[in-house]
């Protein structure tokens, strides 16, 4: 059953945030640079999610890989292993699944972080301390999941790579060199920069959802577990709907 | 009166002449059907400590909120120190600011940084205030022991008691050497040793530093010792003005409510 009320506050929403948005746009480039601050936040993201990632991105490799492996066989294809794997990694896998486990960690870490703050009145007290609270809390964690999701998912992306070939040693005896020569051999700039690029748009609506659930957060501390919450599903509703669209975008330009 | 030159005034406060620090006219504010401010006024001279009583969720916070410039009222007008609120710039209003320090009711501590890093965070904005190669700790440990907790200088918020917490909140106001302190209910939350506590430290700090405050709260006890002159909030206006003495003799069956 679909509520009315429900379809009215989904589009206040999304009204919410394009407001939201625009406001990051404007006083992203605007000054003081809060570097400081950004650089703590960037440490904080990393530092937060360097060993989930590293797991998460060894066991994709690791389940891709066992997986694949006697569909190949079948086919008496199995040379072509490390590059359908790096593949299929590299340009969907690698990317999304690592950005939903970070989205789950670092978007509902921010949400429940400024949502505490916001009904602790720090935020207010930041205010009317001459600080502008925007500047400080939200656009350096924007800034910073915009440029750490990117380097958390090449990192993981490794770690899958790493994990795919253990399997490939194990199971085919095939030499790192060998493999490795495969991989790169196999991956076009079709492959990874498109990759890339949609991972800033990834982390930058990690960003984006976290700050902005936490920021408006209200109703004492049941709202602060709300907006971690809902921090969460809207990340992750987010990430598969620009993914929808940087494939589209891709196919378009890279005709593959 | 109302063009007289700051500075003037600073040097030698004048008994019979009452310079206004803020003053509010006909102020209006409602939540969609919830009308919280009908039509308030107040004003806070130098030097005095006025109270606002008022019961819980009669918009107490909303006003002193929308003087600050945190909330934006639906009409009327609020002038602090001669500047009208509403009509300032961003750059204004934080200028502003800097002479108005806000007690928050539960602290408002930022529970990220330690007590150093809660006092010098208003600093960073104000630096220019002070010299170039200006010795925060030295400014952060006299404030700290001006309320008493010098050696609490290391410590995280969450390893602090509540009274503690409003002492180093106010010690947070204190840091940029405010004209005007706002407290929003200092003794809400506290058992009645600390609550005089708290008290005693406001009396403190109107003789050292020489500040006008608005006190709200609805603590009877505080409202008794701290208040040179109250005004009753009642249903979004102000129901009654004048001394406790005054206010706790009146008949009147809404302002005997609050004495009981
Ligand atoms: N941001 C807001 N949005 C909507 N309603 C609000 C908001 N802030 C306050 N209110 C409403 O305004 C009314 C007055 O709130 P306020 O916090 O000023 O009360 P108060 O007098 O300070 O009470 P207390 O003594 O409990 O602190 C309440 O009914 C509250 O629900
Ligand atoms: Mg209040």
């Amino acid at each position: 059953m679909i509520n009315l009320d429900d379809i009215k506050s989904f589009f206040i929403e999304i009204g919410e945030l394009s407001y939201f948005t625009n406001r990051f746009f404007k006083e992203v480039f605007k000054r003081p640079f809060e570097t400081k601050e950004l650089l703590n936040q960037c440490y904080n993201i990393g530092n937060r999610s360097f060993l989930l990632v590293g797991i998460t991105g060894f066991i994709i490799g690791l389940v891709i890989t066992l997986q694949t492996r006697p569909t190949l066989q079948e086919f008496g294809a199995e040379a072509w292993m490390p590059s359908m794997v790096s593949i299929s990694i590299i340009r969907e896998i690698g990317p999304v699944i690592i950005a939903l486990t970070v989205a789950g960690r670092i978007a509902s870490g921010m949400g429940a972080e400024l949502g505490s703050m916001r009904v602790t009145e720090q935020i207010d007290a930041m205010e009317v301390s001459g600080t502008n609270p925007f500047k400080y809390l939200v656009v350096t964690r924007i800034v910073a999941a915009t440029l750490m999701i990117p380097i958390l998912v090449i990192f993981g992306d490794a770690i899958a790579l790493y994990g795919s070939y253990i399997i490939e040693f194990i199971k085919g005896d095939v030499s790192f060199q060998l493999y490795f020569n495969k991989v790169f051999k196999a991956l076009e700039f079709g492959d990874i920069i498109p990759a890339t690029v949609k991972t800033f748009f990834f982390g930058f609506a990690i960003g984006l959802v976290g700050c902005f659930k936490g920021y408006y957060c209200s109703n004492g501390t049941v709202g602060v577990g709300k907006a971690a919450n809902s921090a969460v599903v809207l990340a992750s509703m987010l990430l598969f709907i620009l993914d929808f669209i940087a494939v589209f975008v891709t196919d378009i330009f890279f005709n593959i | 009166m109302m063009k007289q030159e700051w500075h003037i005034q600073d040097a030698k406060p004048a008994v019979e002449v009452k310079r206004p620090m803020i003053k509010i006219r006909n102020l209006k504010k409602a939540f969609g059907d919830n009308t919280v401010l009908n039509g308030f006024d107040l004003d806070l001279f130098e030097g005095e400590n006025l109270v606002v009583m008022g019961k819980s969720g009669t918009g107490k916070s909303v006003m002193i909120k929308c003087l600050v410039g945190l909330i934006e009222p639906d009409s009327g007008s609020i002038e602090v120190m001669g500047k009208n609120i509403v009509k300032l710039n961003q750059v204004e209003l934080d200028d502003l600011r800097t002479d108005i320090g806000f007690l928050f009711q539960g602290s408002a501590l930022y529970d990220s940084m330690t007590v150093r890093e809660n006092l010098e965070f208003p600093l960073r904005r104000h630096k220019k205030r002070y010299a170039e190669n200006f010795d925060t700790t030295e400014l952060v440990t006299k404030t700290l022991n001006s309320v008493g907790l010098a050696h609490t200088i290391d410590l995280m918020p969450s390893e602090l008691s509540g009274g503690m917490k409003r002492r180093i909140a106010l010690a947070r106001t204190l840091i940029l050497k405010p004209k005007i302190i706002l407290y929003d209910e200092p003794t809400s939350g506290l058992d009645p040793i600390t609550s005089k506590e708290i008290v005693e430290l406001m009396r403190n700090v109107q003789r050292e530093y020489k500040t006008s405050a608005l006190i709200i709260t609805h603590d009877v006890d505080c409202a008794r010792v701290v208040s040179e002159r109250m005004i009753l909030l009642v249903d979004g206006v102000n129901y009654a003005e004048g001394t406790f003495a005054e206010l706790s003799k009146s008949e009147d069956e809404k302002i005997r409510a609050f004495f009981k």
